[in-house]
């Protein structure tokens, strides 16, 4: 009897898979989902689910043009990463076509143009985010406060429905400024970052999320256990959020301590925006990130560096999208430069000398 | 006669010029690319690939008129290297690889006529005037220049089994391996 | 003792304790035995029998040929029917040279040499020409000579022999239980492979999953103050020797350099059983511990088996195997799949898998989403997601640039791979290529030796032709001028 050999070792496997460590991301996406989808209401909710539905029908078409088997592809969970992501970046009453738009863009444009899954060199989520802050800037930095479900601000279903699906619905009434656009709009007025500082929620209400915002700018603490539920299931790494998190608070607190009328503190830099997010669960995007740990920690420091510079110097409030792809780009070049050290061999790939000396 | 001698010298140089340069601007330009593939490939003139020799089938690759698979004895690696060389990719697909082949005298059709010995360029068959001859399979590297000449058809090309030694698993995805 | 970390590594399922209760069973002598000439790295052996020759057993089958060979001898008596090709315990499938013996069931002892009494008072030479004469090559797997590396001691200044008890493979248990039931041999052969080594000191590295194996061994080193056992914690591709010296030493053997360029000899604790039983009783290598493991045998064993035993009888001793997706030879790691169950056990293997889908865990490949966790895992600091895309585009030499080669092909990053991507077997096509590349460079280099050679050759006779024409031509003028000369004086 002979046996077809078709396949070299090892013939064991580790238990993970694509879909158990994408299915692992959405789960610790998952609390501040809720809360935020608590948080912001029906018009939240709806965007939410119009933001994934448009992804996920965006892939499917994507995959049956290749001439592929859309239901494989859509089974992997990458692509409700994308729309789930893109949709924590959205202003929670955003109208319907925004989010339409960003997720086309997002899995058509970034992620199967340059191949599909594995292939894309920028973070989907955060091209789709930036072409339609590029696009609609009015309706991309309109906040409302938050206006929990079934509280007494919270608006109807109805009147939700025609927050998202209505036409040019005016929230002139009742929006409000995120903190990072209003320090920098009160900045542009003259006002020092100190005194405006004056008029934002306390850095703990912040914090918990009561602040207006994107859905994934708020409710830091579930961000953050998301992130250490991801580190304690080592689904990332702590190089990628500590470098990130570590460079803006530490170019925040400096230059605040320099010059405190025009520069945040690094706390409000750490708790502010998308930073939390950002660090936690963009920046550590596998396909769009590093690969080796020391990669990945040259790759954090330049989105702390690059956030905080596009912050401070930059026309727009929130810089964390930005400075994702900016360092996306670069992806490439430090994976080529930032490599382990092979096991006898000098970091040039010499062979070790006999004394051995590293 | 210092005329003479002055226009004689006068002509000399000019027509000597003149033929230097033409001689440097109608030289036959031989291509540093050239000699470059030659060097790549085993140079037993064998003529497989349809040129005459290496040389000239080296030529025609520097021009870049002839596909680059041709060599028989040279095999993939040499493929490989030509492409390197030439920068293109190694299309190896249309390139049906015979695998090592060895040339093999019958014993009882030779006729020691030692015409074989005369063709081969390696030095690969030894023998005597009306006696047995015999190929060095080390040596041998399959031109089959031997097998075309030999008046009794005595030689064969056969195929070198794989070896255990020699073995190495397929890429994956090409599912070949026995 | 202070140990040393070692980079990256994993933690695969180990069931060993499918078999590590089990102690070691002798298998009855099947009726027939399939011995390969080749069971080691380096020249097969050439036989010294001829079919229809009766053998005793420990005798002569085939003796080593060249300097890196081992020898085959006759696991029992019997007669040798036939010596043919038949398919090799290889994953090529191809056949190799087999010496078939049929038993006699006498288990009959042919004259052995004599017992050396006392192995610390002969010259190292007298070992390692008894290692080598035993046929003893390295159990672990890697089977290569034993003698030869035991001869590493005259070119290197060695400080350890470093005995490699970590059995880090999965399911495998054979080394565990040769150390807890032949501790006081395996010492015994390591305080003898130290001696001919000129190594003064041994440890015995046991990874810390086999407290037994550590205790008994503990116990047999005792009396010895040179020997000591080392428990390393369970970390796969502990084993691995680089690894293991690392660990135990700190030094980290440069690339294209052996373990004993920094002072360390690692040798495997069943070779030192069998250097044991060579030098104290004579005996040449004809059998070994084989795990018989996996989901899908009925019974799993260890199994002293005759080598040339096939892989069904040992199958059927367990109570055969049922619903197997994968046949192993060694371990689920590095073993090799078995091309078909009539292969023979031979020196090098270590254990005999028939792993479930269950425990193999297949699973087509899907695209590659750079999680890098094949990076953080390699032991060898390489980027396999990098050399894997390299090799799948045939840029082999830019896989070489990465290394490649340095790779030990443990699997972990196949193991770990989420993608299920086959990474491991990339890089032994890309190594296997590689090398036949470089044979087939060689080749081409020879030839163009061999016809320039020819070339020059033809030349010079041409030259020597004109040359000799030339003076066959003025000798002639010389002769025809004499003539009328000598013609005119006349």
């Amino acid at each position: 009897m002979s046996i077809l050999v078709d396949k070299s070792g090892p013939f064991t496997h580790g238990t993970n898979s694509v879909q158990l460590t994408m299915v692992t991301v959405l789960a610790a996406l998952a609390p501040a989902t809720l809360f935020n989808l608590y948080l912001f209401g029906w018009p939240a909710i709806f965007l939410f689910c119009v933001t994934m539905a448009s992804c996920m029908a965006a892939e499917a078409a994507c995959i049956r043009i290749a001439g592929g088997d859309p239901s494989r592809a859509l089974s992997d969970g990458s692509v409700m990463i994308t729309g789930w992501l893109l949709a924590l970046s959205l202003p929670p009453w955003a109208p319907w076509w925004v989010a339409t738009v960003a997720s086309v863009f997002a899995v058509c444009l970034a992620k199967h143009a340059f191949g599909g899954l594995g292939q894309n060199v920028f973070n989907p989520a955060m091209v789709g985010r930036v072409v339609v802050l590029v696009s609609f800037p009015l309706q991309m930095t309109t906040f409302v406060p938050a206006k929990p479900l079934f509280s007494a601000q919270a608006p109807s279903f109805a009147e939700s429905l025609h927050v998202t699906f209505g036409k040019a619905v005016s929230l002139d009434g009742i929006s409000a400024a995120s903190q990072l656009g209003l320090i920098k709009t009160e900045l542009s007025r003259g006002i020092p970052v100190s005194q405006s500082m004056a008029h934002l929620p306390s850095l703990s209400d912040m914090m918990l999320g009561f602040h207006p915002g994107s859905m994934g700018e708020t409710a830091l603490p579930l961000i953050l256990l998301g992130g250490l539920f991801l580190m304690w299931r080592k689904v990332i790494s702590w190089h990628v959020p500590v470098a990130m998190l570590g460079t803006l608070f530490l170019l925040g607190t400096l230059f605040n301590a320099m010059d405190p009328a025009r520069h945040a503190s690094g706390w409000f830099h750490l708790i502010s925006g998308a930073s939390f997010l950002g660090a936690f669960f963009i920046a550590t995007d596998y396909v769009t990130s590093p690969v080796s740990k020391s990669g990945q920690l040259a790759f954090g420091i330049g989105v702390g560096l690059l956030t905080w510079i596009i912050r401070t110097y930059a026309g727009y409030p929130e810089g964390v999208a930005f400075a994702v792809l900016l360092m996306n780009a670069l992806t490439p070049i430090l994976d080529q430069h930032f490599r382990p050290r092979v096991f006898g061999r000098t970091r040039k790939g010499e062979p070790l000398s006999l004394k051995g000396d590293k | 006669m210092l005329i003479d001698v002055g226009s004689l010298a006068v002509m000399g140089v000019t027509l000597g010029a003149v033929l230097g340069t033409a001689a440097k601007l109608l030289a036959v330009p031989v291509n540093p690319i050239e000699e470059e593939l030659q060097a790549l490939l085993p140079g037993s003139q064998c003529g497989q690939c349809g040129f005459v020799g290496c040389s000239q089938y080296a030529a025609a690759l520097a021009k870049g008129d002839t596909p680059i698979t041709l060599c028989a004895p040279g095999g993939k690696g040499t493929i490989e290297a030509l492409a390197k060389k030439l920068g293109v990719s190694a299309d190896t697909h249309d390139h049906v690889e015979k695998g090592p082949e060895v040339a093999f005298i019958h014993e009882d059709l030779c006729i020691g006529c030692l015409r074989c010995i005369g063709e081969c360029g390696s030095d690969a068959i030894v023998g005597a005037p009306k006696q047995l001859h015999t190929v060095i399979s080390d040596a041998c590297h399959a031109c089959s220049k031997c097998f075309k000449i030999c008046p009794t058809e005595a030689i064969e090309m056969r195929p070198i089994p794989p070896t255990i030694a020699g073995w190495h698993w397929s890429k994956p995805g090409d599912h070949a391996t026995h | 003792m202070k140990l040393f970390p070692i980079l990256g590594g994993i933690h695969p399922e180990y069931r060993k304790e499918l078999t590590s209760e089990k102690p070691i069973v002798a298998l009855p002598i099947p009726a027939v035995l399939y011995l390969p000439l080749q069971q080691h790295m380096g020249a097969p052996a050439t036989t010294t029998v001829e079919p229809g020759d009766l053998v005793k057993k420990g005798q002569l089958l085939a003796r080593g040929a060249g300097a890196i060979s081992a020898p085959v001898h006759a696991p029992t008596s019997g007669k040798i029917v036939a010596i043919t090709e038949l398919t090799a315990p290889h994953p090529s499938g191809l056949p190799t040279l087999t010496i078939i013996l049929e038993t006699d069931g006498k288990d009959e002892w042919a004259e052995l040499p004599a017992a050396i009494d006392d192995p610390f008072a002969v010259t190292p030479q007298v070992i390692r020409d008894r290692v080598a004469q035993s046929g003893i090559v390295g159990m672990g797997g890697a089977t290569f000579p034993s003698a030869v590396k035991l001869g590493l001691g005259t070119a290197h200044k060695l400080e350890i022999l470093l005995l490699n008890g970590a059995e880090c493979e999965p399911y495998l248990t054979c080394d565990d239980r040769i150390m807890r039931e032949h501790a006081d041999a395996v010492v015994d052969g390591a305080r003898i492979m130290a001696h001919a080594l000129g190594a003064p000191k041994i440890i015995i590295a046991i990874e810390d999953n086999k407290p037994q194996a550590i205790e008994a061994t503990t116990k047999a080193a005792a009396s010895f103050d040179n020997v000591s056992v080392a428990p390393v914690p369970v970390q796969y591709p502990m084993g691995a020797e680089r690894h293991l010296t690392q660990a135990i030493t700190g030094r980290e053997t440069p690339a294209r350099k052996l373990t004993a360029d920094v002072g360390v000899v690692v040798h495997n604790v069943a070779t030192a059983k069998a250097v044991h039983d060579a030098v104290r009783l004579g005996r040449p290598l004809l059998s070994r511990v084989v795990t018989v493991s996996g989901g899908a045998v009925a019974e799993p064993k260890n199994i002293q088996v005759p080598l040339g035993t096939r892989v069904t009888e040992l199958l059927a001793f367990c109570g055969g195997a049922t619903n197997a997706k994968r046949y192993v030879s060694g371990g689920p790691m590095m073993g090799q799949p078995l091309p078909s169950l009539e292969v023979p056990v031979v020196k090098g293997t270590s254990g005999i898998l028939a792993l479930t889908q269950s425990e193999t865990k297949e699973a087509e490949p899907q695209p590659c989403i750079r999680c890098g966790s094949c990076v953080t895992y390699c032991p060898c600091g390489l980027v396999p997601v990098e050399m894997a895309s390299f090799i799948r585009h045939e840029k082999l030499e830019e896989a070489a640039k990465i290394g490649v080669q340095d790779c030990v092909s443990c699997g972990s990053c196949s193991y770990i791979c989420p993608s299920n991507i086959p990474l491991v077997h990339f890089f032994n096509y890309a190594k296997g290529r590689i090398a036949a590349l470089d044979r087939e460079r060689r080749k081409t280099e020879q030839t163009k030796a061999l016809v320039e050679a020819h070339n020059a050759r033809l030349e010079r006779l041409a030259q020597a032709k004109k040359e000799a024409a030339a003076k066959a031509k003025a000798a002639k003028e010389a002769e025809a001028a004499q003539a009328e000369a000598s013609g005119a004086s006349a």
